[in-house]
């Protein structure tokens, strides 16, 4: 026991003795998400490794900044997310949350982090009203947004003559905004909308949805739901026959980690949109080997490699502001214009959304494939403008007209 | 044509038959569980988790062993009906003189750890699982278009609910556990091995999940998370149903699957709440369940 002491004694002492580094900013960062759930596979741990991972390439040591990550499950939950959140900003100095899947956690947050005047980069949710009427100037929404989808399949579904839609939407923000965007564009590219039904929130069984989707007669049932609901959506209609019969499959948002989950075989000829996928280039393929080497084999999914590119602009920022202060970081990663391996180059709006391509890929069929994780075939680029929604249309207030 | 309350009748036909379907999970899910409550007193709260198993056990004879759908259905139940026994043996056996709420406390932390163990092995998003080649199609019923495989899903779990009702209520091996658990001490006075009985009645319960979990897989995303969505569900069931009545959660399974099926149709919003209500409901008329025997 005295030994211990002793022991204890002299690290303390020693600790106290180091000379204090000169400037040396130390921030914060929550990976905040789902490590449990449905979308655990799609963010999860693999955000906290991406997170880890901007932190060693930026060589955030050797530039004076200190950098702590801390991680939690939200379980999908508001009222979890929020007190989260709260804990984090209020008692253990955390400077920026990032990721946070799940547009209803989201939402809370995106309010909290203003309230507390922190940051917040979000990569997981979908709801582009983050960057609409509830944005923030202390969020960016980084990765993708519910109005991007619908531009890029929606869209591309239409102009391939899938005029008429049935919605099958999860019943929850996401979902409704999914929906919404959706059906502005196939309604101004000249498509109708059939009919909605609001599914509840996960589900399991989507065969009753699908004959009601089925007896619409309309040509493309559009998928507004995500994770495990998707998966079960497409697994079902299948096996009901809905594609064999002529109707057609618009999955809103599937991420590489549901096309994984439910095999070629199911999923091909499947068009999607993204804003990363790991075998896009050299960059990306080394980034993404490194990061499965990290995550038990598994290619990361967009919103893994969002974390990882909203984390570096973030930590560029401070060097460049020599300030963690949330006004001028926030300042200067509006200013500087973004660059990084994953997104290529690209900017952050007045608006909180982060500007870069999104692309339309088509799942491969099983023969195509040259094993896991070879999943998917480019169809076209949508370039930044064409896919987010333009700043003259925008409902958020920090935008001046 | 006529149409009913606004629904075209095929479109109704078509619910119906499809609510029998999700009834049939409702129905073998909630049968172990009335088995394992009956006999047992435990409440089971890691059903769900060995439903899971029956899944992934599934999943796991064919990629790794190239064992395919039949064989498995057959030989999960039995591989997670052993896990069961041993669960009985090493941990339920021990508390089975103290309340019941500790039996519920004890699955309930044994569903959190398996399923934890399993997401840590192969994620939440779930895995791949094919529909045997025999049952792939359907046929069209004019009114809707009736998969082959849902058929047999229907029909399996019938045939299962049926031969368990027999068994328990009208075969001597009935009658010894029907005894053993009115009277355990003067049931084992007339001979009869009243903890090996108790043993197998779990592992029996437990591999009914398991041939559930075997009969979602093709048709249900199969991840870990599975059985946790669904058992919640089948707890209402039972207790609707009455709690430790066999009869009693075939009918509701079936019966309630229907009702589920049929509020997707009219407003969908409350497919997810609608058996909770009918929960309450029948608690404040017949706090028994319906077909349970008052206290």
């Amino acid at each position: 026991m005295k030994l211990k002491t002793f022991l204890t004694t002299t690290a303390l002492a020693a600790l106290m003795a180091a000379p204090a580094l000169a400037q040396q900013i130390s921030v914060k960062a929550g990976v905040l998400n789902d490590r449990s759930g449905l979308y655990a596979d799609l963010s999860g741990e693999g955000s906290v490794i991406a997170a880890r991972m901007a932190v060693e390439d930026f060589k955030a040591a050797e530039k004076g900044i200190k950098v702590e990550i801390v991680s939690a499950d939200h379980q999908n939950k508001p009222d979890v997310g929020s007190t989260i959140a709260r804990t984090w900003y209020d008692q253990d100095g955390v400077d920026l949350i990032l990721d946070v899947p799940t547009s209803s956690v989201a939402l809370a947050v995106n309010q909290i982090t203003r309230e507390k005047n922190k940051i917040h980069i979000n990569s997981g949710a979908a709801s582009s009203d983050l960057s609409g009427k509830a944005c923030s100037p202390n969020t960016i929404h980084w990765t993708y947004d519910t109005y991007a989808l619908a531009q890029g399949t929606g869209g591309a579904m239409v102009k391939a003559g899938g005029d008429s839609w049935f919605f099958m939407t999860a019943d929850y923000a996401f979902g409704h905004a999914l929906e919404r965007d959706t059906s502005a564009i196939v309604t101004k590219n000249g498509g109708k909308v059939l009919g909605v039904v609001r599914t509840p929130f996960p589900g399991t069984d989507f065969s009753s949805f699908l004959l009601q989707a089925q007896a619409s007669k309309a040509k493309v049932i559009g998928l507004a739901n995500a994770g495990g609901d998707t998966i079960n959506s497409i697994k079902q209609a299948g096996e009901f026959g809905i594609t064999a019969g002529g109707q057609k499959l618009a999955g809103l948002l599937v991420f590489l980690t549901d096309v994984h989950s439910l095999g070629l075989a199911t999923a091909q000829g499947l068009v999607l949109t993204e804003s990363f996928y790991w075998d896009t280039n050299d960059q990306t393929r080394g980034w993404s080997d490194r990061f499965a080497k990290a995550n038990g084999g598994k290619k990361p999914t967009m919103v893994q490699a969002g974390v990882y590119s909203g984390m570096l602009h973030y930590l560029k920022a401070v060097e460049a502001a020599k300030s963690k202060d949330s006004a001028v970081v926030m300042a200067k990663m509006k200013e500087m214009p973004t660059d990084d391996p994953l997104f290529g180059k690209g900017s952050v709006r007045a608006d909180g959304r982060k500007m870069h391509d999104m692309y339309l890929f088509e799942v491969k069929k099983p023969g195509e494939s040259k094993g896991p994780w070879d999943y998917y075939k480019q169809v076209s680029v949508l370039p930044a403008e064409q896919a987010f929604r333009p700043l003259a249309e925008s409902e958020c207030p920090l935008v001046k007209k | 044509m006529f149409e009913l309350l606004g629904i075209p009748p095929q479109a109704l036909f078509g619910q119906v038959l499809l609510g029998l379907i999700n009834g049939s999970f409702y129905a073998i899910l909630s049968l172990g569980l009335a088995v394992i409550f009956g006999l047992l007193n435990i409440i089971n709260f890691s059903h769900g988790a060995q439903y899971m198993m029956g899944a992934f056990v599934a999943w796991m004879c064919l990629t790794y062993l190239g064992i395919n759908y039949w064989a498995a259905l057959l030989l999960a139940p039995l591989i997670v009906g052993a896990t069961g026994i041993a669960i009985e043996r090493l941990l339920l056996k021990r508390i089975a003189h103290v309340d019941h709420l500790y039996g519920l406390l004890l699955t309930f932390g044994l569903a959190l750890i398996i399923q934890g163990l399993f997401r840590n092995q192969y994620g939440s998003s779930g895995l791949p699982y094919q529909i045997p080649a025999e049952l792939r199609g359907g046929v069209n019923l004019g009114f809707m278009f009736l998969p082959w495989y849902r058929g047999w899903v229907v029909v399996a779990s019938l045939i299962v609910c049926l031969a368990t009702w027999f068994l328990i209520e009208k075969t001597r091996l009935g009658a010894y556990l029907r005894a053993a658990t009115e009277n355990p001490t003067l049931t084992q006075a007339f001979g009869i091995n009243v903890p090996l009985l108790v043993t197998l009645t779990y592992g029996f319960g437990v591999a009914l999940a398991g041939f559930a979990g075997v009969l979602a897989a093709p048709i249900y995303s199969v991840n870990p998370n599975m059985g946790a969505d669904l058992i919640i569900v089948v707890f209402a069931v039972v207790v609707i149903g009455g709690m430790g009545s066999i009869l009693g959660a075939i009918v509701t399974g079936f019966s309630l699957g229907l009702i589920e099926g049929l509020t997707k149709v009219f407003y969908p919003e409350a497919s997810a709440t609608v058996i909770f209500i009918i929960m309450v409901l029948v608690l404040l008329v017949r706090p028994a369940g319906l077909f349970g025997r008052a206290a």
